[in-house]
């Protein structure tokens, strides 16, 4: 078993009288592919801007490689190794595809990254996402997978530790779909660890070596793929009684 | 400094443009042409301010007129108090501003877009509200500044020697909006006015970023307004918290382009000299209506402005 990269101890979220996040536990492994997966309103995307820093939590601890992240803001948790993907595309649209991936190499990735080397890097980045030839389009102009790939080779090129990828793949094509799996999977060779939310059970089901369910808050049910799958409470979650 | 070619072109522009204003001052007599072009620069140099935070980090300011009265203030203060000579009362002028700049920075926490926009304007009424109750500055009656009767160097005239300042410090502040423009910094700016929240995980510090754009925004400003009790000397609160100094610090740099350091340059050339031509050839009130005409015109053709409107040809050409 590799090392403990993430740890989320007894975490919960309220917005005013709602409960979003009810006592939850989630840890991710070095280089572990995690899926995140639950109905609707379930609490997903809370626990990813809880985890990325966007919200900070009220009850429970957040500890990446070792360190006690929670109180930390967003930018500080990024320089740490934490990238994230945003569901709907947000690109620096006044930029081109390849001045987007600067800021990260730039901001998030300084320590890790020689300067003069900060385009090299960013065609790199833009090779293994199969984006080369738009490195000069502007960022806005993309297509809607292409804009994806964008969110992911921007998360990439901060090099991190951990990626969240948020529902990367959500109104695409199933080829399409299979572009981005294999994108992923390309990813996690390289040593990242990923954790996917992804309402697209085939993509989830390949990819994940292991699932945590939520649902209306809570965390239902953890273990390999298949086991879920099987599970009854999961099954009461996605389908009723 | 010098690290390209286009580098080297800024700097000996930046040079050659500062000694002919220079060397005009010797030549030139009358003295007409130094007070306007004394009025184009000071709008010039707080439309570069402004674009630093509404152009590059995309936070509307509506309050310009509040950081250039403080900082004339400050001189009219110290000036009386003090009587700290004029590079001495700049400085301090842009410490102060600096300071507002900071302050209204943090403001940036909690207001994004047009509720921004509008604690910057409240912050100017404020500030005015508090000159026009401050005796000993001249409140609402307003203070007359004598300027020194000699004057230094070999200047002819204090108006002469004004206008060399102004020349200096409006070039300074395009070669800091121009380097900003191009440097990490800058393009971290230029994250948070695209996507805040997408800047802040990509790593940019976006609270650190914003606090040095507007505090660099405040003390500009202040630069701007310090030299200006001389320039007139006499001051009161109306025409120092002018709504016409605010409103020209938006449209320039929106007529020139925002997203580019030249754009507002270009704006207060274009903006602030058919101003002048129009108040000295037709009549002085419709130099306002000038501003209105072309900011509606532009906002509608060409939203990047005149800036916008090249780099698109220049694509086109290519």
């Amino acid at each position: 078993m590799s090392a403990e990269l993430l740890r989320v101890e007894r975490l919960s979220k309220r917005f005013g009288g709602f409960t979003a996040l009810q006592d939850v536990d989630l840890h991710v492994n070095a280089g572990e592919r995690l899926g995140l997966i639950g109905p609707n309103g379930s609490g997903k995307t809370t626990m990813i801007n809880c985890i990325s820093g966007a919200l900070y939590n009220d009850e429970g601890r957040i500890r990446f490689a070792g360190e006690d992240i929670t109180r930390l803001p967003p930018f500080e948790r990024a320089r740490l190794g934490i990238a994230r993907s945003f569901q709907i595309p947000r690109p620096f649209r006044s930029m081109s595809v390849l001045e987007n991936l600067r800021i990260p190499l730039e901001y998030a990735a300084r320590s890790r990254t020689e300067h003069r080397r900060i385009d090299d890097e960013a065609m790199e980045v833009l090779e293994r996402i199969g984006l080369k030839k738009l490195a000069q389009a502007p960022s806005g102009s993309l297509t809607q997978v292409d804009m994806r790939k964008l969110e992911l080779a921007r998360a990439l090129a901060a090099k991190p530790q951990l990626l969240v990828s948020d529902e990367a793949m959500a109104g695409l094509s199933s080829s399409e779909v299979d572009e981005i799996l294999e994108i992923l999977f390309t990813l996690n060779k390289g040593g990242v660890a990923v954790i996917m939310i992804e309402h697209i059970m085939r993509a989830v089901m390949r990819f994940s070596e292991r699932i945590v369910v939520l649902d209306a808050g809570r965390k239902i049910c953890e273990g390999l793929p298949d086991d879920v799958c099987r599970d009854r409470e999961v099954e009461k979650a996605y389908l009723g009684e | 400094m010098f690290r390209s070619r286009a580098d080297v072109v800024f700097w000996v522009v930046l040079v050659a443009v500062f000694l002919a204003g220079l060397g005009a001052t010797y030549v030139v007599k009358n003295e007409y042409y130094f007070t306007a072009l004394y009025g184009i620069l000071q709008a010039m140099l707080m439309a570069v301010a402004w674009n630093i935070l509404g152009g590059f980090t995309g936070y509307v300011n509506f309050g310009s007129a509040g950081f250039f009265a403080l900082g004339a203030y400050t001189v009219v203060f110290l000036d009386k108090a003090l009587g700290l000579p004029l590079p001495l009362l700049i400085v301090a002028a842009a410490l102060v501003c600096g300071l507002l700049g900071l302050g209204v920075g943090y403001l940036s926490l909690r207001l994004k877009g047009v509720y921004f926009a509008i604690a910057t304007l409240a912050t100017a009424i404020v500030l005015e509200t508090l000159i026009t109750n401050w005796r000993y500055v001249g409140g609402g009656r307003g203070a007359y500044l004598v300027a020194p009767a000699e004057v230094p160097f070999l200047f002819s005239s204090y108006v002469d020697m004004l206008f060399v300042v102004m020349l200096a410090l409006t070039l300074g502040a395009v070669a800091i909006s121009r380097y900003l423009n191009a440097s990490r910094l800058g393009r971290g700016l230029a994250a948070i006015r695209d996507d805040e929240g997408a800047a802040e995980c990509a790593g940019v510090p976006t609270l650190r970023l914003k606090l040095i754009s507007t505090t660099l925004m405040g003390a500009l400003m202040g630069v701007a307004g310090a030299p200006y009790p001389f320039f007139v000397t006499f001051i009161d609160p109306a025409s120092a918290f002018n709504l016409f100094v605010a409103v020209n610090a938006i449209a320039m740099p929106m007529i020139g382009g925002t997203a580019h350091w030249l754009g507002p340059v270009i704006g207060a050339i274009l903006v602030g000299g058919t101003q002048e031509v129009v108040t000295v050839t037709v009549k002085a009130e419709y130099s306002v209506l000038v501003v209105g005409i072309m900011l509606v015109l532009f906002i509608t053709l060409a939203p990047q402005g005149i800036v916008g409107l090249a780099q698109k040809y220049l694509r086109r050409r290519k």
